[in-house]
Formats: C-alpha cells, sequence, structure tokens
C-alpha cells in the first residue's frame, strides 16, 4: 500500500487539496490574461480534467459554474451597451436612442453609440471571469468542498466543525421547511403566501433549534473538544499563528490574481504567509489530541496534480511579467487576437493530471459497474 | 460502576423536583432496564450517567453521582466519553457526520485512537452489527433500523464499558427491532458490557433485564425483574397476564408464561373471544370513506405503491402494518393529497383528496402525523385550540372541548413542546377532529407512548369509530392492533399481502402474534381483556 499510492495507476481518490491547488494555478493563469483564445483553452482544459476524473454519482456542480459564467460574459455586455462604458472606438457598430440624464452625472449615459472595441472589451473582461468560475467549478466537481474541510488546520477545528454542521444542515432546514408546508394542507391552509410563510417559519426554525441542540449533546457526548489541555496562552498564540498565516497566503493569492498591486508583492506574501501557516499547522496538530480516520494519504500523483496546476499558473504569470505579446489582446482598435506559445504550453500542462493521476475508485470499475453503483444509490433512498 | 447517592436533580422552570432522594447502583456487567410512564424522569435519570445533566440540560443536581469513580460534577460529559455512551431515541437526530464509516469513527476521532486501531474498530464493528453491505451509504438513506444500528456502532466503535439506550427501538417495526435488541443482549454477554436502558415496549426488553428500575414521581426503586412487575405502574401484556391468572413468580417472557399457561387454557377450552362483529353496510348508496383501487403512487421515480387496493367503512378501525419503508405513510399521504395517484384512484368519500382545496379537505380526511408537532403552531395550547377552530370552520371552543374529553389535565397557558408526547398527540388528534372528517388517519400514533396514554387513545378511537367514523391507523405495535383494530392489513412493498379481520391476522404469523396470542396458541386470545372477560363469563353447556 505504501508504495502503491505513488503509483497513479492505482485507482483512489485524490487528495483534495491537491485538486484545489491545481485549480487555483489554472484560475491564477486565466485571471493574468484577456486573451479569449488562451482563456478558451483554460476552460476546455477545466472540462477536460472534470470529464476524466469526476468520480461516478458524486454531485457535478461543473455545469453550474459554466452557466454562472457566461451569465457574467453576458451582463458585462449588456451593461456595456446600455451604459456605454468608459472605452473609446472608432467602429460604431450601431447607436441606440440615448436618455439625457442630467448633467453632473459625468461619465455615464443611457443608450447612445455601441462600439464594437467597447463591446469586445467588455466581453473579454467577461470571459476571465467566466474561466475563473470554470476552475472553481472543477475544484468543487473533482473534490467536494466537505472533504477538503476535514483539512482545515486543527488550531481552527472549531470553525470547521461549524462549516461541516452547515453543510449538513442547510439541506435538513430545506427538507423540514417541505414537510412542515405539507403538513399545512391538514389544517385546511395551502401553505402559500407572505402571512403563511410567517406562520410556518416558527415550526421549522423551532425544529431546527432543536436539532441542533440534539447534535450538540450528541457531539459533546461522543467527546468533542474533550481534553485539549493547553493553556490559554499558547492556544491564542496558536491561533494568532493560524490566522497571521491564512491572511497572508489569502493576501498573496489575491495579490497574484488580481496583478494591479506593486509587482509580484504576491508572491512574497503568499510564501511568508504559507510558512506561517505551515507553522502553525505543526504547533497545532502537535498539540491536538484528535486523530483522523483514513486521511488521504498525500504521494507523488498529489505533486504531480499539484505541479502541474502551478506550473500553468507560474508560466503564464511570468509571460504577463515580461510582458509577452498577446497575454492582453488590444481593443482599440480592435485586433485579432493570437495565441502566444508559452503561456499556451502552460496551459496545456494543467492537462496532464487528465491521464497521470489515479482513477477515482468507482470510475475505474468501469461504466457497468458505475451504473450498478448509481442504481445501489437510488434505491438507498427507499 | 455507576453509583447515584441521594441524587436529586431540580428544573428551575418546573415547581417539582424531577428525581429526589435517588441511591442506585449499578455493577459492571449488569443489563437493568429503566421503566416509567411518560415524564417520570427516566430520561433525566440516564442523562445524569454521563452528566449530560446538569452540564447541558442546565438545572440543579444534590446528592453525588460517580461513574467508575469520576464523579459527574468535575466530569463534563465529553470528559467521560470514553466510559459512557450514549444512545437517544431518534438517531437521525444525533448523527453528525454524513456516511457510515465516517460515523462510525467520530467518536474515535474524538478520543485520539490511532489511526490503524481505529481502522480495525471500524472494520469490527461493521461486522458485529451487520452494516458491511451499507458501510459508504449516506446516514440519510439508510431505513430506521440500520440508522439505529449505526447510532448504536458509533457509540460502541468508541469502546465504553457503559451503554446506556433510551428507548432505542421505539421507531422500529418489530423484526428490526429484534435485530437490534438481539445485538444488544450478544454485546452485553460477549464483551461484558454495562447496559442501562429504558424501553416504553417493556414486552420486547423485560426478559433481557437482570434488574429493573421503577421510576415513579421522581423516586427510584431497583428490584429483581419479577418483584418489580408485580407492582411497576408500567407492565407488558405477559405480566398482565400473570398478573390476572395469579402465578408466581410471575411469567416475564412467552416461553414462562406457557409454561404456567396449561391450567388457563384447559379453562378455556372450547370457548372463543366475544368480539363485536360490526355489519358492514350493505344498502346502495353506502360509499367507502377511503377506497383505492389499483393505486400507484411514486416518491421521486420510485413506485412507493404498487398497486394497492383498500376499503375503509363507517365505522371501521383499520390496522395498517408492514415493515420499515414498505409504504405505509405513502399510502396515507395518498389518502389524504399529499402525493398525486401515479395509476389507478384513490378516493375519500368520492372525491380524489389530491384535487381537493384544503379547505374541502380538511372536511373529507384528517391525519395525524408520525411527528404531531407538525400540526401545531401555536405558542400556547390555548391559542392552538381557537386557531384550530377558525382554521376548521368549527364553533368557538370545539377543539378545546375534544381536547378535554381526550386529555383532561392539559392546561391552557402550557407551550405545545412542554407537552408529554401523550398530550401532543391528542392535541393534534384535537386539531384534526375539529373538522369533523369522517376518515381519521393515524400514522405511528404509538410511539413514546405508555401503557396508561395507549389505552386512553384506543378509547377515543373506538368512541371515534361508533360514531360511525373510519379510521386507518398505521403501526408498528402490534398490542396495539390487538386491542384496537377490526381489521388488519398488511404491505410489503408497495403491494396488499393480507386484508383479513384482526385475530386471523395476527395470530397466523409469530412475527405479529402479540403476546398473549403466543402464550394461548393454539386458542384465539388476542388480549389480556379477551382473556378477563372469557373468564368471568359461565362455561358453555354441554351438549
Amino acid at each position: 500500500m505504501t508504495l502503491a499510492i505513488h503509483d497513479y495507476r492505482l485507482p483512489r481518490l485524490l487528495h483534495p487539496v491537491a485538486w484545489w491547488a491545481w485549480a487555483i494555478g489554472l484560475a491564477m493563469a486565466a485571471n493574468r490574461t484577456t486573451n479569449p483564445l488562451l482563456l478558451a483553452l483554460i476552460a476546455v482544459v477545466a472540462a477536460y480534467v472534470v470529464a476524466a476524473r469526476r468520480e461516478l454519482g458524486a454531485a457535478s456542480p461543473f455545469g453550474a459554474f459554466l452557466r454562472l459564467g457566461l451569465l457574467a460574459i453576458t451582463l458585462r455586455v449588456v451593461f456595456q451597451v446600455l451604459l456605454g462604458g468608459g472605452t473609446p472606438g472608432r467602429t460604431v457598430l450601431f447607436t441606440l436612442p440615448e436618455i439625457p440624464l442630467p448633467s453632473g452625472s459625468s461619465g455615464v449615459r443611457l443608450g447612445g453609440p455601441v462600439t464594437l472595441e467597447g463591446v469586445l472589451a467588455a466581453a473579454y473582461e467577461g470571459a476571465r471571469l467566466a474561466a475563473v468560475l470554470a476552475c472553481i467549478g472543477a475544484a468543487n466537481t473533482l473534490a467536494s468542498p466537505r472533504r477538503l474541510l476535514r483539512y482545515v488546520p486543527a488550531t481552527l477545528y472549531e470553525v470547521g466543525t461549524a462549516l461541516v454542521v452547515a453543510l449538513t444542515y442547510a439541506p435538513q432546514l430545506v427538507d423540514d421547511a417541505r414537510r412542515v408546508r405539507v403538513a399545512r394542507r391538514l389544517r385546511g391552509h395551502g401553505g402559500r403566501g407572505i402571512r403563511e410563510l410567517a406562520r410556518l417559519a416558527v415550526p421549522v426554525l423551532d425544529s431546527a433549534l432543536e436539532r441542533s441542540l440534539n447534535l450538540a449533546a450528541s457531539m459533546e457526548s461522543r467527546g468533542y473538544g474533550r481534553s485539549v489541555h493547553r493553556d490559554a496562552r499558547s492556544r491564542r498564540q496558536a491561533t494568532a499563528l493560524t490566522l497571521a498565516g491564512l491572511s497572508g497566503v489569502i493576501a498573496g493569492v489575491y495579490g497574484l490574481l488580481d496583478g494591479s498591486p506593486a509587482p509580484l508583492l504576491g508572491l512574497p506574501l503568499l510564501i511568508v504567509g504559507s510558512v506561517a501557516a505551515t507553522a502553525s499547522l505543526a504547533v497545532g496538530a502537535r498539540r491536538d489530541p484528535r486523530s483522523r480516520y483514513r486521511p488521504d494519504p498525500w504521494a507523488t500523483p498529489e505533486w504531480l496534480v499539484l505541479g502541474c496546476g502551478a506550473a500553468a499558473g507560474v508560466l503564464v504569470l511570468i509571460a504577463a511579467q515580461r510582458g509577452v505579446p498577446g497575454m492582453v489582446v488590444q481593443t482599440s482598435p480592435a485586433q485579432w487576437p493570437i495565441l502566444p506559445w508559452l503561456p499556451a504550453l502552460g496551459v496545456l500542462l494543467a492537462l496532464v493530471p487528465a491521464w497521470l493521476s489515479p482513477l477515482p475508485p468507482l470510475r475505474a470499475i468501469g461504466p457497468l459497474g458505475g451504473l450498478q453503483g448509481g442504481l445501489q444509490d437510488v434505491g438507498a433512498t427507499s | 460502576m455507576i453509583r447515584f447517592e441521594d441524587v436529586g436533580v431540580r428544573f428551575d422552570d418546573r415547581r417539582e423536583p424531577v428525581l429526589r432522594g435517588v441511591d442506585l447502583r449499578v455493577d459492571e456487567g449488569e443489563m437493568v432496564l429503566v421503566v416509567g410512564s411518560t415524564g417520570s424522569g427516566k430520561s433525566t435519570l440516564l442523562r445524569c450517567v454521563n452528566g449530560l445533566v446538569p452540564h447541558f440540560s442546565g438545572g440543579t443536581l444534590s446528592g453525588r453521582i460517580t461513574v467508575d469513580g469520576r464523579d459527574t460534577r468535575t466530569h463534563r460529559p465529553r470528559d467521560l466519553a470514553d466510559i459512557v455512551g450514549v444512545v437517544g431515541q431518534d438517531p437521525a437526530a444525533a448523527f453528525v457526520t454524513d456516511t457510515v464509516e465516517e460515523e462510525l469513527a467520530y467518536g474515535m476521532e474524538s478520543l485520539g485512537v490511532t489511526g490503524d486501531v481505529m481502522r480495525r474498530r471500524v472494520e469490527e464493528t461493521l461486522d458485529l452489527l451487520g452494516l458491511a453491505d451499507v458501510r459508504q451509504r449516506t446516514l440519510r438513506t439508510l431505513s430506521g433500523g440500520q440508522q439505529q444500528r449505526v447510532a448504536i456502532g458509533g457509540v460502541l466503535a468508541a469502546h465504553p464499558r457503559i451503554l446506556v439506550l433510551d428507548e432505542p427501538t421505539s421507531a422500529l417495526d418489530p423484526v428490526a427491532a429484534e435485530e437490534v435488541l438481539a445485538a444488544l443482549t450478544r454485546l452485553v454477554h460477549d464483551l461484558g458490557l454495562t447496559v442501562l436502558l429504558a424501553e416504553h415496549r417493556l414486552e420486547r426488553v423485560v426478559q433481557y433485564a437482570d434488574r429493573v428500575v421503577v421510576v415513579q414521581n421522581g423516586r427510584v426503586r431497583a428490584d429483581l425483574p419479577a418483584a418489580a412487575m408485580a407492582t411497576s405502574p408500567v407492565s407488558p401484556p405477559v405480566v398482565d397476564l400473570g398478573r390476572l391468572a395469579g402465578w408466581s413468580p410471575l411469567p416475564l417472557s412467552v416461553r414462562d408464561a406457557r409454561r404456567a399457561a396449561g391450567p388457563i387454557r384447559l379453562q378455556l377450552a372450547g370457548r372463543t373471544p366475544v368480539r363485536v362483529v360490526k355489519p358492514v353496510p350493505t344498502s346502495v348508496q353506502h360509499t367507502a370513506l377511503l377506497s383505492a383501487q389499483a393505486l400507484v403512487v411514486n416518491r421521486g421515480r420510485r413506485a412507493v405503491l404498487r398497486g394497492i387496493d383498500l376499503e375503509v367503512n363507517p365505522g371501521e378501525i383499520v390496522a395498517l402494518m408492514g415493515r420499515n419503508g414498505s409504504g405505509k405513510s405513502t399510502l396515507l399521504a395518498a389518502a389524504c393529497g399529499q402525493l398525486p395517484a401515479r395509476l389507478g384512484s384513490v378516493r375519500t368519500g368520492g372525491l380524489d383528496p389530491a384535487s381537493l382545496k384544503p379547505r374541502q379537505l380538511v372536511r373529507h380526511v384528517g391525519l395525524v402525523p408520525q411527528d404531531p408537532g407538525l400540526l401545531l403552531y401555536g405558542e400556547t395550547v390555548g391559542g392552538e385550540c381557537r386557531a384550530a377552530d377558525t382554521d376548521m370552520h368549527a364553533a368557538p371552543g370545539t377543539t378545546r372541548a375534544i381536547l378535554a374529553h381526550l386529555a383532561p389535565d392539559v392546561e391552557d397557558d402550557t407551550h405545545p413542546r412542554d407537552l408529554s408526547e401523550g398530550q401532543r398527540l391528542a392535541l393534534a388528534l384535537a386539531v384534526v377532529l375539529a373538522g369533523k372528517p369522517p376518515l381519521v388517519l393515524l400514522d405511528e400514533p404509538t410511539r413514546g407512548l405508555d401503557y396508561g396514554a395507549k389505552t386512553r387513545l384506543v378509547a377515543s378511537l373506538r368512541l371515534l369509530a361508533a360514531e360511525q367514523h373510519g379510521v386507518l391507523v398505521a403501526t408498528h405495535d402490534v398490542e396495539l392492533v390487538a386491542e384496537l383494530a377490526d381489521r388488519v392489513v398488511v404491505i410489503a412493498d408497495g403491494e396488499v399481502v393480507t386484508d383479513g379481520p384482526t385475530d386471523a391476522v395476527l395470530a397466523g404469523s409469530p412475527a405479529f402474534a402479540p403476546q398473549v396470542a403466543k402464550v394461548m396458541h393454539p386458542q384465539p386470545w388476542l388480549t389480556v381483556a379477551d382473556v378477563a372477560a372469557a373468564l368471568v363469563q359461565p362455561p358453555p353447556l354441554a351438549v
């Protein structure tokens, strides 16, 4: 087993952190370019890996994220058309009747000429957001956030538990609301309308509260939060270290994604943050008496997946920094986009996990086995 | 192992203490059954053992409780988690994770059991409780029996030395309950666990207990099972039969009773129970209150009912039985229009319930759901009754009058949540009856009810039937069916398996036979009341 996990041919679920890191790398790449060809390539890479390595029968929010991305593009273009925006352009596509606004609202106008340059710029901006969304959707599909939450640092265990409970809880609340509404019919009401809603909120929230109390009692009597015999000071230190580290990581990632702050401020922040976070993890883990059931191993395939994502991000980042032509497509005057070869190669690296990462167990059984598994699941709801 | 020394528990919002002067000692390896009527303080006693009372519930604890030498005043429930495991009434409410394996591991993770030990214990627990087939399933998709076994497994895997169970089988069908209890008794014998168990349906467990603790008015008395049952305020039918016949020692199991029952069987030979056979109205204009014909109902894409034929006539009480998930609740939901018929038809009083407006619906059919709280929205009982009068278009005071009849001691200013299970059921039933529906449906009404509350429920349902209402009760409780129903319909997998008079159906199968029927077999007696009535009758004249 210890050796087998290093071989990508052994079917297993990859460590969720590996997939999320891969997706962040790809998203970083997407965020540094407005080249529609490159953005499309990123989305296709994400989609292909999802198609190749998605566990059968698991929830797949990828489609929803793609639709959200399309909505982002549409909204940006529509707003550009209606409000004009600030992009100067000479190629007028058509002219909308302009509605005069009171003077003083300078820079804002309603209607007026719609230029090709403006529409293109808006579409590219939208496409960038859509590509980032596709990457996040891919991460959500390849490794569910619930699995990721198992790796919340021990010092932040309480926060992690709260998030897990909330994730479990939301669908139950929906169930409760439905049951109460159905029962409302038995008292001669339809269960619709504002007044009904107000009446139904009480029993739904009531049972929600009761359920959470039950859950808390159950967690308490099963030893939750037990014997963490640390003194308050060391606990505060560890928490401060973790929070500082995590903020560093977040600020660093933001810096890398955004690109507007001082050149490469993001990277040092990210590194410092990561070091602080790792240190606090080590300190926290040493003090934490809890153990973990069947932790996902971290082995060669995880490094490979993480490396591919990171390589894509870094190559695109370097290209953007060096001002490689084609990273930012000129819209004024409008130009046909070209595909810059270095960043494109980087993005294609992120496609490697579609072959060189372990298959998820159910998918490995093959479509027939997977189908049977799915049928069992359906039968299970009885 | 567990010691209570002069323990009293008082909650601030109650005038009377819940427990007082409790002295109790439970030794290692004992299986102790805790009995008492609803609201007698059973649950409080059990929750004291791992310190949930008072650390979690609030209230004041006096006296001293030590568990394996640890005082619960200074040890919180989490500090006792390695010795005491607690399983509650509703397993689903206590699940922390969402798959079987993770749930089994959760307690061990908190206790810091190392990875490989944990892995091994999860595998052992899966085998011990027969859960290996469902190990990766989501907890919400399991049946009630499986859920309860997972809840027990999650506690057991952490290897506690004391197991505290509060009504672990109340939601289960007879077979699933047997399954859980069998697993429990095996554990007690194999591992020498100390078990504290509260249970309303004593007939299922009293024969396994080493000692019985009777909780009454906050006081506690521990005794050997037979001695405790002689004076207990609640007792299973087999004990009632023993008391009636004056057997000593009192029988606790069907086996004991059968061996003692020779003379009484001889005395009753040749007699038959005096059962009132209701004439089925045969007039031309008669319509059944509920008639289902080749009814198919889906939940999602799955056909849960697969061609049901069923009639309920005025004045008739019909019991609907079948294992968990066989489609009982779905049939009731279809009968009151919550789910549409996919094929075939369902009619209440000649109309399709799914097409009725809610206001008309309540004039035809009323359902008391499994959780009666679903019907209650008010802040006080009085307010609830007034709201029900308006909802059901009844004269003011109607609901209150019905409630006063069903449960005389409910006060107007109580919050419905603070009522006992039996009182809450009575309130929900009163709300439904305010609309005077000719057809009354009840889903699992005896969950959490003690024998006294059950007797009152039987009396009020009988009265309804006498007023030509039709009653359809979905239940697992064979003793209730024996006392209540005129006819029994058994469904399995969405199809009607049996439909016939109660005595014929119940006597015919060991899983469904009530205790008295098993004791008196092959004679056709179902309840203690039947036997008592026959005993006072003069013997039949020899011809």
